[in-house]
């Protein structure tokens, strides 16, 4: 499943880079982009897991970039 | 700006507030009379961390969090080292203190910093605008009241209605009322459009001024707006050679010079070139100037900015890279039909001959034509009732004509107001022993006579666009070396149309497969980059084999937006030259931020190594760069 999820407050494109790389190397995630100018975040994941594996992105993002957040 | 930014806003203006006043203090004297030498500068060391931290905690709570996970090459790093690194300073007694600069560094970052956020937010709102087009509901009538219902859950055949004031918010065919529509959003055409009942609605379309009901066609998902919404927010994942390349410096130049200042810092000294408060300062001063975020933010924006600015134009461009392309391309190839020409056939010249005006030959060839149902009558007719010519009240009387009769493949007989008058080919007139001239003009030539009396001739053609002419200078005037156009058509059809167009040259006469060889052979020969213009249709394989491929006329039709790289929104050839100009002018933009950005970070880092560059240069040289990168990118969504 692909879903696409609003960022707020991402001001650095080399941070949303770094966010992005972190977020594919996370377990279940099987793509992942963030748009730094349009703020989205393209998640893909199998159907089973989806929503653990949102669990363990937002986890990850508040740790990495604490500004952002993700919308759901 | 949003709350965040305002909370930052006044973190900033109270730092500045007590960094002024601690600096008041320290200059007049006043902490020196109190505390007395040296307590002086402990006591200013302390005040000054006061401005300091509360402008840049979170800076070094960043810094620290990059540092425990290994991740310590990020401006809040460089710029936590560089501010702590200043303070520290107070530990060379020898040395003049640097507190001042260290709290000042922290505060000019972070005013940068948030300008630099609010210039994003900015240009990302301007962006979102621009891109404004897609409508958030749709009425429907439901127990014969409307509703607004969310356009998702429309279903394919569904009646909507659109009125006046909104946006038609999914593709389909009018079944009642006729309106003006307002297209700009989508093509940039700034006249409005007619339809009626049984024209096809675009979504994205502004409904002018009547009610419209409309059936559907298609899913709001796959209808003309969420589409282009789409490819235009995906075009920035599309990077273009110059975007990689600026990531790839950024990835070994903050390295480099991180490493640059920490031997500036240690090696001199070591070799007892001078003080080692003095190399420090200067190692510290290379950091601060180190960040590449000036690059790393202008240049997407830039493309993002220019494929905006396009789209708005009516010109969708499928990526950076194709915008790259584009601003390099030096030889357009077009496909005539649809493309140069409009494809449908039309009458192209009336010419009478002696006795007649043109209005009279053409209303006595509409009459004849009358009941005939070929293609080449309807086209007369039309022109006709179209008012070309000239007549006055066009107007088909049926009760003038009698015994009309098709001679087949030659043409038309029939009595008009008791004349007995025949349309057609050479053929036919020579069959009836009457001379006819030649024309200069190519395409169908029918010739008209009435009561055995050869009285003029009409042209009917594939009609040449009202642009096309201009399109073909305005793309020589930007600096394109070669226009060619292939064609399936015939020689003399191919010569006519390419001299009309001051094109450089033709391939007639060519099968769909001839034009990839054609193509190939000329990509052989071009120097820059090769554009193949066409309309979408039978042509996908030529336009990706193209350098860019521009599909023309795409309201509505899926095949040339999956095919090309560059989709015209209408079928105006003269939008190509926008679309190389808009292309030059973004990558204008980005090349002059490349220059200035690493031109400036270069001299600083060199003055700041000879030691003439101080702090407060090496900020400007870091947020202030960047900044004004940003704001040059914001011009490339501008018009061209």
């Amino acid at each position: 499943m692909r879903k696409v999820f609003k960022l707020d407050e991402i001001d650095c494109a080399v941070c949303a880079g770094k966010l992005e790389e972190a977020i594919k190397k996370l377990d279940g995630v099987q793509d992942a982009k963030i748009n730094f100018l349009t703020q989205k975040l393209t998640l893909e994941a199998a159907d089973e897991e989806f929503d653990a594996v949102l669990d363990a992105v937002v986890k990850l993002t508040a740790d990495v970039e604490p500004d952002c957040e993700i919308l759901r | 700006m949003n709350k965040k930014q305002k909370k930052w806003l006044k973190r900033i203006l109270i730092a500045l507030a007590i960094f002024f006043a601690v600096m008041a203090l320290d200059e007049l004297g006043v902490l020196a009379s109190i505390f007395g030498e040296p307590g002086a500068l402990y006591a200013s060391f302390v005040l000054y961390l006061v401005p300091y931290l509360i402008a840049g905690h979170d800076v070094l709570a960043k810094a620290w969090r990059n540092i425990r996970r290994g991740e310590a090459f990020d401006e809040s790093f460089l710029m936590a080292v560089a501010t702590i690194g200043a303070f520290a300073m107070v530990l060379f007694p020898e040395a003049e203190p640097h507190m001042a600069e260290g709290a000042a560094v922290m505060l000019f970052y972070q005013v940068g910093e948030l300008f630099q956020s609010y210039a994003v937010g900015k240009s990302r709102k301007s962006i979102a605008a621009m891109m404004d087009i897609a409508p958030d509901y749709a009425n429907i009538e439901r127990d014969g009241k409307l509703v607004q219902v969310d356009p998702d859950e429309i279903q394919i055949g569904d009646v909507i209605v659109v009125k006046p004031g909104e946006r038609v918010p999914i593709d389909g065919i009018v079944i009642d009322g006729s309106s003006q529509l307002d297209t700009a959003a989508l093509t940039g055409e700034s006249i409005p459009r007619h339809v009626e009942a049984g024209g096809e609605v675009i979504s994205g379309c502004i409904n002018m001024t009547g009610v419209l009901r409309v059936r559907t066609i298609k899913l709001f998902g796959a209808s003309t707006v969420s589409r282009i919404l789409e490819l235009v927010e995906n075009a920035s994942e599309k990077k273009a050679r110059t975007e990689n390349f600026i990531t790839r410096f950024a990835r070994v130049y903050t390295p480099i010079v991180t490493f640059a200042a920490i031997a500036i810092a240690i090696v001199p000294p070591l070799m007892g070139m001078g003080a080692w408060a003095d190399w420090i300062l200067r190692g510290l001063t290379f950091l601060v100037v180190s960040c590449p975020c000036a690059l790393v933010i202008s240049v997407p924006l830039s493309f993002f900015g220019g494929i905006g600015g396009a789209s708005r134009l009516g010109i969708l461009v499928k990526g950076s890279n194709y915008l790259e392309a584009l601003s390099q391309v030096d030889t357009v190839v077009f496909d005539k039909t649809g493309t140069l020409t409009s494809g449908t056939f039309g009458v192209v010249g009336v010419h009478p001959h002696e006795t007649m005006n043109a209005g009279q030959l053409l209303a006595l060839a509409a009459h004849a034509e009358a009941f005939s149902d070929h293609p080449i009558a309807a086209s007369v007719k039309k022109a006709y009732l179209d008012g070309q010519g000239d007549s006055p009240s066009p107007a088909i009387d049926q009760a003038l004509i009698k015994d009309a009769a098709e001679e087949s493949g030659h043409g038309v007989s029939a009595t008009v107001d008791g004349h007995s008058v025949l349309v057609g080919n050479g053929k036919l007139m020579a069959a009836h022993g009457i001379a006819y001239p030649d024309c200069e003009l190519t395409g169908t030539i029918l010739h008209v006579a009435c009561d055995g009396v050869y009285v003029g001739h009409v042209v009917i053609a594939d009609a040449i666009k009202d642009d096309a002419a201009q399109a073909i200078a305005d793309l020589h005037a930007a600096g394109v070396e070669r226009c060619i156009m292939l064609t399936g058509d015939r020689e003399e059809v191919a010569r006519s149309v390419a001299t009309e167009l001051g094109l450089d040259e033709y391939h007639a006469q060519l099968l769909p497969g001839d034009k990839v060889e054609q193509l190939e052979r000329i990509l052989d020969t071009a120097r820059g980059n090769l554009a193949f213009v066409g309309d979408g249709i039978n042509d996908a394989p030529v336009l990706t084999r193209a350098d860019v491929g521009i599909a023309m006329g795409a309201m509505g039709s899926d095949a040339a937006i999956e095919a090309a790289d560059v989709v015209l929104m209408d079928d105006r050839p003269s939008n190509i030259a926008r679309a190389i100009r808009v292309a030059r002018k973004t990558m204008r933009i980005v090349n002059q931020n490349i220059v200035f950005a690493i031109g400036v970070k270069l001299l600083i880092l060199a003055l700041a190594a000879v030691g003439i560059a101080n702090m407060w240069l090496a900020v400007f040289g870091d947020v202030g760069v960047a900044v004004i990168a940003i704001l040059n990118a914001m011009r490339a969504m501008g018009d061209a």
